[in-house]
């Protein structure tokens, strides 16, 4: 236990270098924020029907997007674990005392970490001050926030787990480009990050709760929101670690079939 | 200009050799709109219609400017990726040679993969132009070519400006993708839905309301006037091109080398 959190402390320092790219970051974060929420405006102002998902709830949902980002985003992507196995550097990595698994699973998990904690301090007091209809609005009770990191803390687990998948699989594509793109950007669009899932008709919210992705950003931000609650929330924290459980155990079952069948790159 | 057309095939023939993998990653990039429209889509189902535009004109303007990002993506990669050019003090190669650097840079990288996010734009847009019966005349489908082709100067430009700033700080930073995706982001959608001073910033300082929110306007009747002013309109986007120059210029002569 001690290797990992000292690797994970090493990935953390070494997020913490990069400040200028924090700052950017930032300014980044809430132009696209403020960018999402005037189109949800626009579209909300003008029409008679409101839909189940408030407005505020839904400015709500994009900023704790724009802060939460690098923790739930399936896309942040370690380029080094991709080079290790191309070019044949798993090899050392395969000497190491420690099981490879939980090792990059740990490094993964410190690397977003790292990044949040960067940034979201900032853009969270940023956006509880602004005006409305712009502002976030934090949750009534005390209980739905701890509910929240409960349930954000779950999806930050199943994230990693999922994208483990992701590197596993280049144990047999070699070439990391293509199909990660593709599982990056329909993963994404299942998950919320596109559109929020409440917003979607019905026959794609089906499809949405069939995969894993919407227990990775739907769910903790409709906790936070208040969408979710109650009953429902029980049994998505169950959920939660039902597909956490099953997808660690499968990474972890193809890692070892990867590893007993690895062919060391040369070079 | 046979130059940058060597450079061109040359990337071509490079890029064709992995076919599995141009393809894989083609068929990626034909999906990351595909999802973005795919949410637009949904929404208009929910809400019906968005102020004065309907489904079919917002998804004429997303695809005039996914149309427009994917081919300054493809061919003016090499601004894009100009950082990894710094830090590898490869520049100083370029500066070497008797060819200007703005052609030199350009032929550096391309990125023909974008084919696929082209692809699907390009049918946005001929299923869009086939529902709009007022676009179809030949002075509008001009316009149109118009509009795509500033598009691309406007993006080149910001990519331009986002190079030009390696020559200081080294590292390419993140804040310039507020212009290139959240440009494209912003874009999509007609300019007036937005608050003023967002407006007037992508109207005035980086045009993008030129090529898409003015002339869409007029070319589909929601204000009465003259066709030849939908003409000029979009020619904005080149001039953005010449103070984006002019700072590409001065950060060369402010170069000094990485070393390494």
């Amino acid at each position: 236990m001690r290797t990992y959190t000292s690797v994970w402390r090493i990935r953390f320092l070494n997020g913490l270098q990069y400040r200028t790219a924090a700052y950017a970051g930032i300014a980044t974060q809430l132009f696209f924020g403020f960018i999402f929420i005037m189109i949800y405006v626009a579209f909300y102002n003008q029409t008679p029907v409101q839909p189940d998902l408030s407005l505020q709830q839904v400015v709500s949902y994009i900023w704790l997007q724009q802060i939460c980002l690098s923790l739930v985003m399936l896309w942040v992507r370690d380029p080094e674990i991709f080079e290790l196995i191309t070019s044949g550097n798993i090899a050392y990595e395969l000497c190491r005392p420690s099981s490879i698994y939980p090792f990059w699973y740990s490094k993964l998990l410190a690397q977003r970490v790292a990044n949040m904690t960067l940034r979201c301090a900032p853009v969270t007091i940023i956006v509880l001050l602004l005006p409305e209809p712009y502002r976030l609005t934090i949750p009534t009770n005390f209980i739905t926030f701890l509910a929240f990191l409960i349930t954000l803390l779950l999806a930050l687990l199943l994230v990693v787990a999922i994208s483990m998948l992701i590197y596993i699989s280049v144990f047999w594509t070699m070439s990391p480009t293509g199909s990660v793109l593709l599982f990056a950007v329909l993963g994404e669009f299942l998950a919320g990050l596109v559109i929020p899932i409440p917003l979607m008709p019905k026959w794609m919210q089906l499809i949405t709760y069939a995969f894993p992705f919407r227990w990775t950003v739907d769910f903790p931000f409709r906790v936070f929101n208040e969408h979710i609650h109650g009953n429902e929330l029980i049994i998505g924290i169950c959920s939660q670690v039902g597909w956490l459980v099953v997808i660690l155990g499968i990474g972890y079952w193809i890692m070892k079939k990867a590893i007993r069948a690895v062919v060391i790159q040369g070079g | 200009m046979t130059l940058y057309y060597k450079y061109l095939l040359m990337h071509l023939r490079a890029q064709l050799q992995y076919k599995g993998s141009f393809l894989m990653l083609s068929i990626g990039q034909f999906f990351i709109p595909f999802t973005m429209f795919a949410g637009l889509y949904f929404m208009f189902e929910k809400f019906g219609k968005l102020q004065e535009w309907s489904f079919i004109e917002v998804a004429f303007c997303f695809a005039i400017i996914h149309q427009s990002f994917s081919l300054s993506e493809c061919f003016a990669r090499g601004f894009d990726s100009f950082s990894s050019l710094i830090i590898r003090g490869d520049f100083d190669r370029l500066l070497l040679r008797p060819r200007h650097t703005v052609l030199q840079v350009l032929g550096s990288a391309f990125e023909f993969t974008r084919i696929g996010r082209l692809m699907q734009s390009l049918i946005v847009l001929i299923f869009a132009i086939s529902q709009l019966p007022q676009l179809w005349h030949w002075q509008h489908i001009v316009i149109i070519l118009f509009m795509i082709v500033n598009g691309v100067f406007i993006f080149v430009g910001i990519f331009m400006l986002a190079a030009t700033l390696c020559f200081w700080t080294v590292q390419g930073l993140e804040v310039a993708n507020v212009f290139t995706d959240g440009g494209r982001e912003m874009a999509q959608y007609p300019l007036n839905i937005y608050e003023k001073w967002v407006m007037k910033l992508f109207t005035f300082i980086i045009p993008f309301g030129l090529v898409s929110y003015i002339p869409l306007r007029i070319i589909l009747g929601k204000v009465d006037e003259p066709l030849w002013q939908a003409m000029i309109i979009p020619f904005g986007g080149a001039l953005f091109l010449i103070p984006c120059y002019l700072i590409w210029q001065f950060g060369v002569k402010h170069y000094r080398s990485t070393g390494s």
